[in-house]
């Protein structure tokens, strides 16, 4: 599996080379690449049918418990068809879609990157592994939305969908890792098998809601389900492929795949069926505000994502089971219908239904495939989507306390559903003739044989559910449940009550999607759309916009652009800051201490304290500088008292070059004039009187404490024997610390480099300037 | 004597302190040059004091004798001197050419080379409105 990601990935690099080559026949010759994942994975369908799975395994990061784990399971086995097979037929659409586009080969080499990270996120093993696909797949979800980078709409779409979804990353981040640290292991199926644990861990709710949030931004819930009709900016085979058949449904999937590890507990069961339920009915219903035919898929997908994750949260075996159904008979109808939407769109030259109409007989086949996917996805048989729509009626009834809230939601949302297939399948395509933008005719072969395949395999499942119950939808349920399951498939279960519940939801989205035009004009609908579409977008909008006011606060207090200010922070919250933690945290107390000290001393510590005061008192730069002078040559004297007779040279040399040349300097230039208010000079005052203090206490502080010599002891003894030097301060320097030394010239020669061109070029400078 | 030390670096330290956290510029780089100075009268004063035994091994000896003061503060000072000198300088230089670019020595006139904020981006709004 580890070969098949990598060869995924590898090709994808290469699709520019191939569309230079394959030109127009691009989309053809690049779905090679996905058949034959396809082929690959479908070598395995009998193994994965027999309830076995299969683990490959290579170590990436040893030490830090990240390998390269895949596991094959019905769960990943389903997901991994659905990416390479769907992937296959989007692939030759997207060859016709974006035929003689500029940038195709772009286009592709993204398109196949994604499908390389999707299938990672499916098959990996390891959540660490799992998170970076997982990213992956968000990044270029992110670059296929933005495609059209010349749109505004297009880029802020973009940047909305990985804001959301990076977000949700972010913390799924957080989630799984405590969730790694909580089981001891990173390794997913091991995870599962220690799901007690984790249910039991204190951080349970901290790993739930983490976990959740990752996969609801992915999925798009409700109320971040806004990103994903913003997405629609992509071009068409991305909407089909990322956000209807694949990329959403990562959320689902990772829920799923952690259900037998985090699942059925109370928190888990009314977070995931609650927010599912309420994504199911609003999404259903936001659909039929509009009159986007891509927008009223999204808003069905948003309805389809909701169900599925409402499913996994009840999370009886019937209800995963029904997960499992839902999920393919999903993929299959809505990537057709996506595609369907796009050829009117490419024919046409508008998706909006109130402009279009009478196409059937301009475009028979795209007519026909319309109309089979949208009865899959109508839910009438003998569709899959029937079948599964069955399956959430029977579990919504078997809920216990809460089914009938959950079966009203769901019949709500199917009229809603059914009125959304008629509108994509019937309103374009009978009725009268209307003038299109474009002079409509049948799309070419590339473009309806994607959504022909996909709709007749919702047929051909429906009609012989057993063809992929064993291997793909069982044994999902098994891998979803962690348990082996058993219960089988049919597409007539004699007349029940989800029977009836069917016709009557038939009946309804019929009648809605008769009444549909005025129905969308009325307020109650219109205000809907502007309640739960619009509104938390831009509830997203301003927070992202007040968090741009927090930086611009944030900006205005603490980047003042003044040099004192700063000082005054950097200076107060160091010296406040050390003082409040010394405070805290050491007993201070007065060190005793016997010392000599010589009248000569005094003299000396004395006339530091005066220059001091003369510096800061001072109003003339020249007495500054003497003061400064003062201070210097006092230092100088206390080196020479004890014992520090290098120190005391330098220092001397070094004083007399600096008086020199602050004097030389400074006493030319004119004192600036400032006058401090009594408040600022108090301010400073204190802040620096408050910083002295905390040296003199610190020092006191460190003058208790043993001193550690074994450095000066090392030196002591090898300064003559192996440097051969006498004087250790010198061989300290030259010899034992020589390349600090040699640091220390280059920060010299450095800063003579910069006072040259600071000075003598704009010297230079002015000269030219004088003589032109 | 250490305490006293210690007392007087205080000192040292509140009054070029309250120099750097002045407008003028002049006063600002004296503040720096007695910061310095006190810094390395710090490293010092923990290194302890010893009177009269420079650190240094005696003519007939191999290895350093006992109750010698500690070289290894010395070290660090003696690097330390240079490099304040060298940052000295170069402050020095920057703000000279600060004055003759702006004939000025105020650091609240400074800011007046900034770039100006640009206008703020918001989003959910339409581009050029």
């Amino acid at each position: 599996m580890l070969t098949a990601i990598l060869v995924a990935f590898i090709i994808a690099f290469l699709a520019p080379l191939i569309v230079r080559v394959a030109k127009d026949y691009s989309g053809w010759v690049l779905s090679i690449l996905p058949a034959g994942l396809f082929t690959y994975f479908m070598i395995n369908y009998g193994e994965v049918g027999r309830g076995e799975t299969i683990r490959e395994t290579t170590v990436w990061l040893s030490g830090m418990d990240v390998e390269l784990a895949f596991l094959l399971d019905g769960l990943s086995l389903t997901f991994a068809l659905l990416i390479t097979g769907i992937g296959t037929l989007v692939t030759i659409y997207a060859g016709g879609y974006m035929k003689g586009h500029r940038y195709l080969d772009r286009f592709l080499l993204i398109l196949m990157l994604f499908m390389a990270s999707m299938l990672g996120v499916v098959l990996s093993d390891n959540l660490i592994g799992l998170f970076i696909f997982w990213e992956l797949t968000s990044v270029t979800s992110y670059l296929l939305i933005g495609f059209n980078n010349e749109k505004e709409e297009s880029r802020s779409s973009a940047l909305q969908a990985l804001l959301i979804t990076g977000l949700g990353g972010l913390a799924l981040l957080g989630g799984l890792v405590i969730m790694g640290l909580a089981a001891g292991t990173m390794n997913i199926s091991e995870i599962l098998n220690s799901g007690d644990i984790i249910r039991d861990h204190p951080y349970y709710m901290g790993i739930l809601i983490l976990v959740l949030m990752g996969a609801f931004t992915k999925s798009a819930q409700f109320p971040v389900h806004f990103w994903l009709p913003g997405a629609m900016a992509a071009p068409t085979p991305v909407s089909a492929y990322l956000h209807s058949a694949t990329m959403v449904k990562a959320g689902v999937y990772l829920l799923a795949r952690l259900n037998p590890a985090m699942g059925s507990t109370e928190a888990w069961f009314y977070l995931v069926t609650g927010f599912g339920a309420v994504t199911m009915l609003t999404g259903a219903w936001l659909a039929l505000v509009y009159t986007d035919l891509k927008r009223v898929l999204a808003y069905s997908t948003v309805m389809a994502l909701g169900t599925i994750t409402m499913l996994i949260g009840i999370g009886t075996d019937y209800a995963l089971k029904t997960a499992a159904v839902f999920i393919v008979a999903h993929s299959l109808y809505k990537g057709a219908l996506f595609m369907v939407a796009g050829s009117i769109d490419h024919e046409a030259g508008t998706r909006d239904v109130k402009l279009l109409g009478g196409l059937r007989k301009l475009m028979p086949v795209t007519a026909a495939t319309a109309a089979i996917a949208a009865l899959s996805m109508g839910g009438i048989p003998p569709m899959l989507g029937f079948i599964g729509k069955e399956l959430v009626y029977e579990t919504a009834l078997n809920a216990g306390t809460f089914s009938l809230v959950l079966i009203s939601m769901a019949v709500l949302a199917n009229i809603a559903v059914v009125a959304s297939s008629a509108i994509v399948a019937i309103t374009p395509f009978y009725g009268e003739e209307k003038k299109t933008p474009k002079h409509a005719h049948e799309a070419p072969a590339s473009m309806w044989l994607g959504p022909m395949i996909l709709g007749t395999m919702g047929l051909l499942l429906g009609v012989f559910p057993s063809l992929a119950d064993r291997s793909l939808f069982s044994a999902s349920t098994s891998a979803i449940s962690g348990v082996e399951t058993s219960y089988y498939l049919s597409l007539w279960h004699g007349i029940n009550l989800p029977l009836i519940l069917s016709i009557i939801t038939l009946a309804g989205g019929l009648t809605v999607f008769k009444f549909w035009n005025s129905l969308r004009e009325t307020k109650a609908m219109q205000g809907y759309g502007i309640a739960l579409g619009d509104t938390p977008k831009s509830i997203y909008e301003s927070l992202l916009n007040g968090t741009l006011k927090f930086a611009r606060f944030q900006i205005d207090v603490f980047q003042s652009g003044y040099l004192h200010r700063y000082m005054s922070t950097v200076i107060g919250v160091t010296v406040f800051g050390a003082a409040i933690t010394l405070f805290l945290r050491a007993d201070i107390v007065w060190p005793e201490y016997h010392d000599s000290v010589s009248f000569f001393e005094v003299t000396i510590l004395i006339l530091m304290i005066v220059a001091a005061v003369a510096a800061v008192v001072s109003k003339s730069a020249l007495k500054s500088i003497t003061a400064l002078g003062l201070i210097g040559f006092a230092i100088a004297l206390i080196y020479i008292q004890f014992s520090a007779p290098d120190l005391a040279i330098t220092q001397i040399l070094v004083e007399t070059l600096t008086v020199i040349l602050a004097a030389l300097v400074l006493v030319k230039l004119p004192i600036p004039d400032v006058v401090d208010s009594m408040g600022t000079k108090l301010r400073d005052g204190f802040i620096a009187l408050s910083g002295g203090a905390l040296v003199t206490v610190l020092m006191l502080i460190i003058l208790q404490g043993e001193l550690n010599l074994e450095l000066t002891e090392y030196f002591g003894e090898n300064s003559y024997v192996v440097a051969h030097g006498k004087n250790i301060v010198n061989v300290i320097l030259v010899d034992f610390r020589a390349f600090d030394t040699l640091g220390e010239i280059i920060v010299l020669g450095v800063a003579a480099f910069g006072i040259i061109s600071l000075i003598k070029l704009y010297m230079n400078d002015k000269k030219e300037e004088q003589q032109p | 004597m250490e305490i006293l030390l210690a007392i007087t670096v205080g000192i040292l330290f509140s009054a070029s302190l309250y120099l750097i956290l002045k407008r003028s510029l002049i006063r600002v780089i004296i503040g720096i040059l007695i910061l310095s100075n006190a810094v390395n009268l710090v490293i010092f004063t923990m290194g302890r004091l010893t009177r009269g035994a420079p650190p240094l091994i005696e003519p007939d000896a191999y290895t350093a004798g006992a109750g010698i003061a500690n070289a290894l503060p010395q070290a660090l000072i003696l690097t330390a001197i240079v490099i304040g000198f060298g940052l000295f300088a170069f402050t020095l230089a920057i703000i000279y050419r600060y004055y003759l670019t702006t004939k000025n020595l105020r650091s609240d006139a400074m800011n007046d080379s900034e770039t100006p904020v640009p206008h703020p981006f918001s989003f959910g709004k339409k581009e050029g409105k």
